[in-house]
C-alpha cells in the first residue's frame, strides 16, 4: 500500500475530483431551493433552475419591453468598456511609474515615497471626493477603478525592475549603451510578462471598484443591474449575473494567460 | 437518503408559525421608526413583552432594504416599512404580510428638488438622480403626472442613497428626488428649490410596521405586545412636557440630529400618536385608492415580478375592501389590535 502522501490522481480521476464539489454545491441548491418553494411557491430567494432560465431569456435574449434594448448584453458592454479602460490606464501609468522608479534611484527617491503612501489611501473611501472631481458619468468610475489598481500595479513592476539582475545592466553599459537604451531595449522587453502577470492580479480588485462604482450611481452595468433587482429581491437575475461575472473574469484572466505566453515565449521556458 | 437530507434542509430553512414564545423584530432609521428604540431603551418593549408571558427583541438593522429581506426570508417576525415596499418585497415574495400598526405618513419627509429651477415643470429633459424603484421614484412619478409628464419626459440615474448629498454637490446633477434628512440637506444648498414633495400626495407614503400573517394568528399575544408598547411610546413622545422632550431628545442623538433638527423632521411626518388617528386612515376608502395606484406603479416597473400579469395580481386588503385578487391576498390592513388599543383592551 503506498502511503497516502504518495498517492497521485489519474487525469481521469483528477477531473472527476476537480468536478465533484461543483456538482456537491448545485445538488444542495437544488435541494434547498426545492423545498423552499414547495413551501412557498412565490419565494424568491432559492429560484428554480426553470426560474433563473426565465430570467436569462427574459434579460438576454429578449428586448426589454421598456426600452426595447437587450439589457444583459447592454450591462456586460458598458461593463467591460468600463473596466476595460480603467485597467488599460492603470496599466500604462503603473508601468512607466514602476519602470522609472525601479530604475532611476533620482526619480525613486522623489516618487517613491509619495507613491507607497497613496497606494495605502482606500479608493473607495475617496470615492464621494472622485464624485466632485470627476462628475458623476463614466469619467469617475474608470477613474476609480484606475485610482485603485495603479498603485498595485507600479508597485509591483517597480519591485521587477530592481529584481533584474545588475550584470545585465553592467553589461549593457560595457557595450556602451546609455541610459534610454538600457531602459527601452534591457528592462522594458524583461518587465512586459510581468506587467501582464500584475494586471492579471489586479483584475479581481477591478471588478471591485466597478461594481461599487456602478451601484453608486449609473443608468447600465452588470453592478447597477445586481444593485437594483436587489430591491426587490430578484435572485433569479441576480445569480446568474454573479455567474456571467465570474465566466467574465475567468475567461480575461485565461485570455491574458495565453497573450502572455504567445507574446513571451522566453519568459515562460523553464517552467515559469 | 434524499428524504433524509430534504428534510434537514426543511428543517433549517422553514421557520415554523406555531405558538412560540420568543419573537424578533426589526428597525430602520427613519423618523417614524426609531422610537422603537426609545422603546428597547426604556424597557416599554420588555414591560409589556412580560405582561404577555413573551420575548421581544428589538434589533436595529443599518440598511432599510436589507432588513426588509431578512424580514422576508423569515429572520424576523415583525419589520418597520413603507406600504410600497410591504407590497413589493414580502407581499410580492409570496410572504403573507399584515400592517399590524399604521404608525405615520410622510407629509413632506420625500421630496423633489431642482437647481437653479423653481418649478416642477421644469424637470422635463432632465437627469433625475435617485434611488430607482423606491418611494422617491413612485414620488417622482406621481409629480410628473401633476404636472402632465410622464417618465419618459426624464432620465433617471440610479443613485445610492448613501451618497446622495455628496453627488448632488457636483455640477452635472441638476435634479434629485429623496427623503429626509438627506431632502433637507439638498434642498438647503444654494440655488435649490424644493418644487414637489409628499405634503402633495398625502396619506399615499404609509409607514409601517409588518408583521407576517402567519405568526401573527399563531401568536396574537405578539400583536398586543407590540401594539400596547407602540402607543405607550406614542404617549411618551405626544406633548410639550418634560418627558417628551426628554424622550426626543434621545431619539434625535439616535438620528444623527439635534432636538431642532428631529423636530423639523417630525414636522413633515403626520405621525399617528393615538389608535384613532392610525384607524381613521386604516379604515378610509383612501388606503385602498392609495394601494392601487402604488401597485400600478409597481407593476409598471416589473416590481411585482414577471409572472404577475396585471397589477391586481396580488390581493391587499383593506377594512374598506380588497384591491386586487381575493384569491392571492398577500397584504394585509388590519385594524383589530390598533381597535383594542383604542378600546383599552390590551
Amino acid at each position: 500500500m503506498k502511503r497516502l502522501i504518495n498517492q497521485t490522481p489519474t487525469p481521469m480521476l483528477r477531473v472527476l475530483l476537480g468536478l465533484l464539489p461543483f456538482v456537491l454545491l448545485v445538488l444542495l441548491y437544488m435541494f434547498a431551493s426545492e423545498a423552499r418553494l414547495a413551501e412557498n411557491p412565490s419565494d424568491k430567494l432559492l429560484p428554480s433552475f426553470t426560474q433563473i432560465g426565465d430570467a436569462i431569456q427574459r434579460m438576454a435574449l429578449e428586448p426589454s419591453k421598456r426600452s426595447g434594448d437587450y439589457l444583459f448584453w447592454e450591462d456586460t458592454l458598458s461593463s467591460l468598456t468600463r473596466l476595460g479602460m480603467g485597467v488599460l490606464i492603470a496599466s500604462a501609468i503603473g508601468l512607466a511609474l514602476g519602470l522609472f522608479t525601479g530604475a532611476l534611484p533620482l526619480v525613486s527617491a522623489s516618487a517613491s515615497p509619495l507613491l507607497t503612501v497613496v497606494s495605502l489611501i482606500p479608493p473607495l473611501a475617496i470615492l464621494p471626493v472622485l464624485f466632485i472631481v470627476f462628475g458623476l458619468g463614466e469619467l469617475s468610475k474608470v477613474a476609480l477603478i484606475a485610482i485603485g489598481i495603479t498603485p498595485f500595479i507600479a508597485r509591483d513592476i517597480q519591485r521587477r525592475t530592481q529584481e533584474i539582475p545588475s550584470e545585465q545592466l553592467v553589461k549593457a553599459q560595457t557595450l556602451g549603451a546609455n541610459t534610454s537604451q538600457i531602459v527601452c531595449r534591457v528592462l522594458l522587453p524583461q518587465l512586459m510578462p510581468r506587467l501582464v502577470d500584475a494586471v492579471r492580479l489586479s483584475l479581481g480588485a477591478g471588478w471591485l471598484f466597478l461594481i461599487a462604482a456602478e451601484a453608486i450611481a449609473a443608468t447600465e452595468g452588470l453592478g447597477y443591474r445586481i444593485f437594483l433587482v436587489r430591491r426587490y429581491m430578484a435572485m433569479d437575475v441576480i445569480l446568474p449575473y454573479v455567474a456571467w461575472i465570474t465566466l467574465l473574469a475567468f475567461v480575461i484572466d485565461a485570455l491574458l494567460a495565453t497573450l502572455s505566453r504567445r507574446l513571451f515565449p522566453w519568459h515562460h521556458q523553464g517552467g515559469q | 437518503m434524499k428524504r433524509i437530507s430534504l428534510f434537514l434542509l426543511l428543517l433549517l430553512l422553514s421557520t415554523t408559525a406555531s405558538a412560540r414564545d420568543s419573537f424578533k423584530i426589526c428597525w430602520s432609521i427613519y423618523v417614524g421608526w426609531v422610537p422603537w428604540a426609545y422603546g428597547a431603551d426604556q424597557g416599554i418593549v420588555d414591560k409589556w413583552a412580560d405582561k404577555y408571558d413573551i420575548d421581544i427583541e428589538v434589533v436595529q438593522i443599518n440598511d432599510y432594504i436589507e432588513s426588509i429581506n431578512q424580514y422576508s426570508m423569515g429572520e424576523f417576525d415583525a419589520c418597520t416599512m413603507t406600504n410600497m415596499d410591504a407590497l413589493t418585497i414580502p407581499a410580492a415574495g409570496g410572504v403573507d404580510s399584515t400592517a399590524l400598526i399604521v404608525g405615520d405618513f410622510s407629509n413632506g419627509n420625500d421630496g423633489i428638488v431642482l437647481k437653479g429651477k423653481d418649478s416642477l415643470a421644469d424637470i422635463k429633459g432632465q437627469t433625475v438622480n435617485l434611488v430607482e424603484l423606491s418611494v422617491s421614484h413612485y414620488l417622482l412619478a406621481r409629480g410628473l403626472e401633476s404636472v402632465g409628464l410622464t417618465e419618459r419626459d426624464v432620465e433617471v440615474v440610479n443613485t445610492s442613497d448613501a451618497d446622495m448629498v455628496a453627488v448632488y454637490a457636483t455640477p452635472g446633477v441638476t435634479a434629485v428626488a429623496t427623503w429626509n434628512p438627506l431632502l433637507s440637506e439638498v434642498a438647503s444648498m444654494p440655488d435649490s428649490h424644493r418644487v414637489f414633495d409628499s405634503s402633495q400626495i398625502p396619506g399615499e407614503v404609509i409607514d409601517l410596521l409588518i408583521i407576517n400573517t402567519e405568526t401573527l394568528a399563531a401568536n396574537p399575544a405578539l400583536g398586543k405586545a407590540l401594539t400596547g408598547a407602540w402607543y405607550e411610546i406614542m404617549a411618551h413622545m405626544n406633548g410639550g412636557d418634560e418627558r417628551a422632550t426628554a424622550a426626543k431628545t434621545f431619539l434625535a442623538e439616535l438620528s444623527g440630529t439635534d432636538l431642532a433638527g428631529f423636530e423639523s423632521q417630525l414636522a413633515s411626518t403626520e405621525m399617528f400618536y393615538t389608535p384613532a388617528e392610525a384607524l381613521a386612515l386604516t379604515n378610509s376608502e383612501q388606503v385602498k385608492e392609495t394601494m392601487q395606484t402604488v401597485a400600478e406603479f409597481s407593476h409598471k416597473h416589473g416590481l411585482l415580478g414577471e409572472g404577475a400579469p396585471d397589477a391586481t395580481f396580488i390581493g391587499v386588503e383593506t377594512p374598506a375592501s380588497v384591491y386586487g385578487d381575493s384569491n392571492n391576498i398577500k397584504l394585509r390592513f388590519d385594524p383589530t389590535y390598533m381597535q383594542m388599543a383604542l378600546d383599552g383592551e390590551l
